[in-house]
């Protein structure tokens, strides 16, 4: 179901679509919200009120961002609120020394100038299923876990959330250039073990 | 103006990406692009890795989402106080 037809399905009353929602966001919901406050039990009740939020929004959501987008907002208001008064589990200072050290790509890819040594695969050939498939989700998800916690912090609000930089960036209380750098590290050792994978 | 090497690149794809680059590195940005096909092959495996991080988000839960049957409650109550 597409966001028009979920929006239109939810303002019905249509309960199965709202399952259908929850089913799909409520892990990531969690996870992210599971940053902001001290208990497990705490983040669920985020959860639970950014539901409330949802419904008691719907009706004026004018579909100017995606519906995953607008419902992440409402979450990240909520957890910073109550995060505030919990005070946060994780506190998100400056950057650490892993944080922004280290290569994108494997430094033995390139010959003393710089240049590559062997061109990068293509990956154009990889079918979309593939991409999709369980496999490679399962892939991503791991290599996210094993990230350092500030990196993985902001590739899940940037990449699978889908909140912009300067989101992202007043949300953790970081510069934007210090997002960018959490970000170009994270993606870049996701890339490094999807090619592991995918050719 | 220097060029770019591809390893120089290869530490820009995320300021390109967002939109970030000062607008002299974003000329040599896609200058090198134009003239490489190892590092249009990199942004390409970059934008794929992107896609893949999204259905990453966009995944239903498997099983049993905790917490379902208190939020049908919310959703039958908030149902029944719509005028």
């Amino acid at each position: 179901m597409d966001d028009q037809a979920t929006i239109a399905a939810l303002r019905a009353g249509d309960e199965a679509a709202f399952a259908d929602l929850v089913r799909r966001y409520q892990p990531l919901m969690l996870r992210v919200a599971r940053q902001y406050v001290k208990t497990p039990a705490a983040a669920e009740e985020v959860v639970q009120e950014t539901w409330l939020g949802v419904l008691n929004g719907i009706d004026r959501f004018e579909g100017r961002s995606s519906l995953k987008t607008w419902i992440f907002r409402i979450l990240m208001n909520q957890a910073k609120t109550r995060g505030v008064r919990d005070q946060r589990s994780t506190p998100f200072a400056s950057l650490g020394a892993e944080d922004g050290d280290g290569p994108a790509v494997d430094p033995s890819r390139f010959d003393d100038e710089g240049w590559w040594n062997a061109y990068p695969r293509a990956w154009s050939a990889v079918p979309a299923e593939r991409l999709e498939s369980k496999e490679t989700i399962a892939t991503v998800r791991d290599a996210i876990a094993e990230l350092p916690p500030r990196q993985r912090e902001v590739i899940v609000l940037r990449d699978l959330v889908g909140l912009d930089g300067p989101e992202v960036s007043e949300a953790l209380e970081i510069s934007e250039g210090n997002q960018r750098v959490l970000l170009h590290r994270a993606r870049a050792k996701v890339r490094a073990v999807l090619e592991g994978e995918l050719t | 103006m220097t060029y770019l090497t591809c390893r120089e690149f290869v530490e820009l794809v995320t300021d390109y990406l967002d939109g970030a680059l000062p607008p002299a590195d974003r000329e040599r940005f896609d200058e090198h692009l134009d003239m490489c096909k190892g590092c249009r092959e990199h942004l390409d495996q970059m934008q794929t890795t992107l896609r893949a991080l999204r259905a990453a988000g966009d995944e239903p839960a498997r099983g049993e989402v905790e917490g379902l049957d208190r939020l049908l409650d919310t959703f039958r109550d908030w149902k029944r106080s719509r005028p």
